[in-house]
């Protein structure tokens, strides 16, 4: 148990190290939410009213998903570290020693985590830009989620990855997996308004419980100030019109459920990998 | 006492048979090389030896362990420093090594001392706080072997430890295995495709498509061959006569006369006395591991392959380089 724990710590650290020296995906951290919510938000916002009542703009609608978004790549990324590290041998030299591989992978789902925790800072740095402002109660709600999603989707990521011989993967692992996870969580458009099928897809989709769930947290402290809710508060209103599907402890459950279990498919899957 | 012993290994992948079953004994600190060309089943066994891979049958055992059922045991007890790197180059040497200490569990009183005394050994203490991408591909190459001796094992593995390194290098890093060895007493398994390199170990295998040919030190191998090769020039008539006082096949090729004879330098005083005046030159030639390749699988190693390997991983390394 002991050789586990330092196992975790040590591959956990390493993940940490070389993320801090890597700027290019420090900068990609920074540079990509930011395009989406200045260009691509503010461009939809203009042009785009939210079928909502209570003054829920476009761009606040899209803030958690955008929070999403990014912590679904950085976790993805993180996890497909592990066809890199193949490629250029370092995986051998993990793989040969006398360790437990499930500690190894646990530790890689531990060091995705905490780069998911500090792409959800930068975002919630970006949070005046929008105008929106955020209690510290809220903040550490937003970790704990950004965690727990950060947990699920490197498992989720190390769990493929495991079994894949080359970087050819990588593209197919953006086109097939990581884009439509994005498309389906109800980042960009509210789940209630989706087809039927789609809808279909998007509940089995963990990344939709992480946007509902960070946008239970965005839109908690703000009361309507307008029109026939005055006095209620936007979660009240997001809930009515479909913006938000479920209650916040209900996300929670689901998205730790999720980690949970695919923790223990990608330590399973890593454990029995060839070579 | 045999700190490796291999009965009967097998390895198939699909209809190949990259192992065709053979049988090993190492002993305890011997350097032992193992020969063939690429492709012959060397970088498999060593997989095997290092529960990299599971044999398809047969018993291999390493440091006492078997394999198959003590993997955890077996891996405590070697190093490896693989064909391609396995350093991650984002971190500096002294970090890759203190990576390596906390998965072997070193504790890290023993780490800092140990850490001195590698970087000490593979001549890399100046440079232990550089990032390994800074490296050239010797220096990699030594702080592999570094980080494959820091835990202390009882049997280094080697594979292809010099392939496409310069000839200083390659010197630089035999000094350590030999100094290594003299030192720690450390079990060293070598594969290698050079036969200069296979002539600095104890024993030799010779490995061809899956099967061992032979198992000797270089010097007996290389007496299986037959005896030296005599190269003598002089006048007209020395061929006629050197069949006739010596009644050995002698050819004549160019305007020197070849023929093989025991224990070639003990008999060069002899000959110069019993045609005093009539020689020009005598050469004396070993038979080389070549020889001994190319009597015992009726080819030569395949080195312009190996040389293709060599390039593309080469290219591949700058590659990564980006």
């Amino acid at each position: 148990m002991r050789i586990a724990l330092k196992t975790i710590y040590t591959i956990w650290l390493r993940e940490v190290k070389t993320f801090a020296r890597e700027k290019f995906r420090v900068i990609a951290m920074i540079a990509q939410p930011l395009l989406y919510l200045l260009v691509l938000g503010n461009g939809i916002n203009s042009g785009v009213t939210l079928n909502a009542s209570g003054g829920i703009n476009y761009l606040t609608f899209m803030y958690p998903g955008i929070i999403g978004m990014s912590i679904l790549f950085t976790s993805i990324f993180s996890a497909v570290s592990i066809i890199w590290d193949r490629e250029f041998g370092f995986l051998k030299e993990v793989l040969v020693a006398p360790v437990p591989r499930w500690a190894v992978s646990i530790g890689k789902t531990f060091g995705g985590a905490s780069i998911a925790i500090v792409q959800a800072t930068i975002m919630i740095l970006m949070a005046p830009i929008i105008g929106i402002s955020l209690s510290p109660a809220m903040i550490v709600e937003m970790w704990v989620l950004a965690f727990l999603i950060g947990v699920a989707l490197t498992s989720l990521g190390i769990a493929i990855a495991a079994r894949m011989a080359s970087m050819q993967g990588f593209q197919m692992i953006m086109n097939f997996l990581v884009m439509p996870l994005y498309f389906l969580s109800g980042a960009m458009f509210p789940l209630s308004s989706a087809p039927a099928w789609m809808k279909a897809l998007m509940v089995v989709d963990p990344l939709t419980y992480c946007v509902d769930g960070l946008r239970n947290i965005i839109l908690s402290n703000t009361t309507v100030t307008t029109g026939a809710l005055v006095g209620r508060t936007i979660v009240d209103v997001a809930s009515r019109v479909g913006l938000i599907r479920w209650s916040l402890p209900f996300d929670l459950l689901v998205v730790t459920m999720v980690a949970t279990a695919l923790t223990a498919i990608g330590a399973y899957r890593f454990s029995n990998q060839k070579e | 006492m045999n700190v490796i012993h291999v009965e009967n290994l097998v390895k198939k992948f699909g209809q190949l048979t990259a192992v065709d079953n053979i049988h090993l004994d190492v002993d305890s600190g011997q350097i032992f090389g193992f020969l063939g060309p690429n492709g012959a089943g060397k970088s498999t066994t060593i997989k095997i030896l290092a529960t990299l891979l599971r044999p398809t049958s047969g018993t291999a055992s390493v440091a006492g362990y078997e394999v198959t059922t003590k993997p955890n045991e077996v891996r405590r007890s070697i190093g490896l420093v693989f064909q391609d790197q396995s350093l991650d180059d984002r971190l500096t040497a002294q970090e890759n090594l203190w990576f390596h200490a906390m998965l072997y569990d070193l504790p890290s009183a023993l780490f800092a001392e140990r850490a001195d005394s590698v970087l000490k050994l593979v001549d890399l203490t100046d440079r232990r706080n550089s990032l390994v991408r800074t490296f050239s591909g010797g220096m990699k190459r030594r702080l592999e072997i570094a980080r494959g001796l820091i835990h202390h094992p009882k049997v280094l593995f080697l594979d292809e430890p010099t392939l496409g390194l310069d000839p200083q290098t390659r010197n630089a890093i035999w000094t350590h295995v030999n100094a290594l060895r003299a030192e720690k007493g450390t079990t060293v398994f070598m594969t290698t495709h050079y036969m200069e390199e296979a002539e600095h170990c104890d024993k030799i295998a010779i490995i061809d498509h899956g099967k061992i040919q032979a198992v000797d030190s270089p010097v007996m191998l290389k007496r299986m061959v037959g005896g030296d090769k005599i190269i003598v020039s002089g006048d007209e008539r020395l061929l006629e006569d050197l069949k006739r006082t010596y009644n050995v096949d002698a050819q004549k090729v160019g305007r020197e006369v070849h023929f093989q004879m025991d224990h070639g330098a003990e008999f060069v005083p002899k000959l110069v006395s019993d045609f005093a005046g009539r020689i020009k030159s005598i050469q004396v030639k070993e038979p080389s591991l070549e020889d001994v390749f190319l009597r015992l699988t009726g080819h030569t190693i395949r080195t312009d392959e190996g040389k293709a390997v060599d390039q593309l991983r080469q290219a591949a390394q700058l590659w990564r380089r980006r």
